[in-house]
């Protein structure tokens, strides 16, 4: 149990760094969805399986959907 | 220089957030009320899913707020995009036949499956905006997967959303009126507990909210996309 936590919050520390790093917004945006999607595993690890879904469905989809919609609008890459 | 000043504050909220944190014990309960929702939250409320008697039972008049809220920002987000109206040339790619077919055939049984978590939020994990919020990203895949003209019925979306509202607050009114008489008063009858038909007005009010959020939801992915 332990190990798949420190697992999952490693990846999510990778993501977020990542979703920083990336020049690519798109990219940065799928990394930030990531982070959403393994806080909501966490969150259903830690017994808070209401919380999990409210992440998994406005953190990880309409927010990604958000971006992805402004960076349609916008510019793709960062200068 | 920027960069430098940014972790210095970094650090000092860090050892803040820390410090306070190291006073509070973690995972024993110490919050009295918590303990009172886990051992009376059934009796009260007839609920299984004890966070659903506490968001809709002892605290629906903050879901009331919370649901007001969304619709205020859906408002203002509508108007600020009527204001800057404009239709951009870009041309996408079509999609694919197999990407536009499997979206719209997910499409009904994500839609189905929001319903799901909605109708059963006093029972499973989830409930109205847990649903409404899956319902809306039915719409999101629809609208990046399938590259439709069409969009929602501006109606139906117009009237799930009033009458959702109006069912919340008139239900409200109506537990003033009777009963024990304060705003939101379970007036119904619990039924039996653990099954579909059962901790009184919970469902009828989980089941507005769904409606609510759901269309409030897509109707932002909605403008969002036409403006695009």
């Amino acid at each position: 149990m332990i190990i798949i936590v420190t697992l999952l919050v490693i990846a999510m520390l990778a993501s977020a760094i990542s979703a920083y790093i990336f020049k690519d917004l798109l990219s940065a945006v799928i990394a930030s969805c990531m982070v959403s999607l393994i806080a909501a595993v966490l969150f259903f690890l830690l017994h808070a399986p209401d919380v999990a879904m409210a992440e998994a469905s406005i953190g990880a989809a309409l927010v990604t959907a958000v971006f992805v919609i402004a960076i349609r609008r916008t510019k793709r890459y960062e200068e | 220089m920027r960069k430098i000043i940014s972790i210095i504050l970094l650090i000092i909220i860090a050892w803040g957030i820390s410090t306070v944190l190291q006073e509070i014990p973690f995972g024993t309960s110490r919050a009295k009320l918590a303990d009172y929702y886990i051992h009376n939250g059934k009796e009260d409320t007839g609920a299984a899913n004890i966070v659903t008697s506490v968001v809709v039972s002892y605290r629906s008049l903050d879901t009331l707020g919370e649901v007001t809220v969304l619709f205020l920002a859906a408002i203002g987000l509508g108007a600020v995009l009527a204001a800057l109206k404009q239709k951009s040339d870009k041309n996408s790619e079509k999609a694919s036949l197999i990407l536009s077919t499997g979206c719209r055939m997910l499409f009904p049984f994500i839609l189905l499956f929001g319903a799901y978590i909605f109708i059963h939020g006093h029972l499973t994990p989830g409930g109205g905006f847990q649903g409404g919020a899956i319902i809306a990203s039915a719409f999101v895949l629809r609208y990046l997967g399938c590259h439709e003209e069409k969009r929602i019925n501006e109606t139906g979306s117009i009237l799930s959303e009033s009458l959702g509202g109006l069912t919340f607050v008139i239900i409200g009114l109506i537990g003033l009126a009777i009963g024990s008489g304060y705003f939101l008063n379970n007036f119904l009858p619990k039924g039996e507990y653990n099954s579909l038909i059962s901790a009184g007005i919970i469902p009828i009010i989980y089941i507005a909210i769904g409606c609510k959020v759901g269309a409030e939801l897509s109707k932002i992915i909605d403008l969002l996309m036409e403006e695009s």
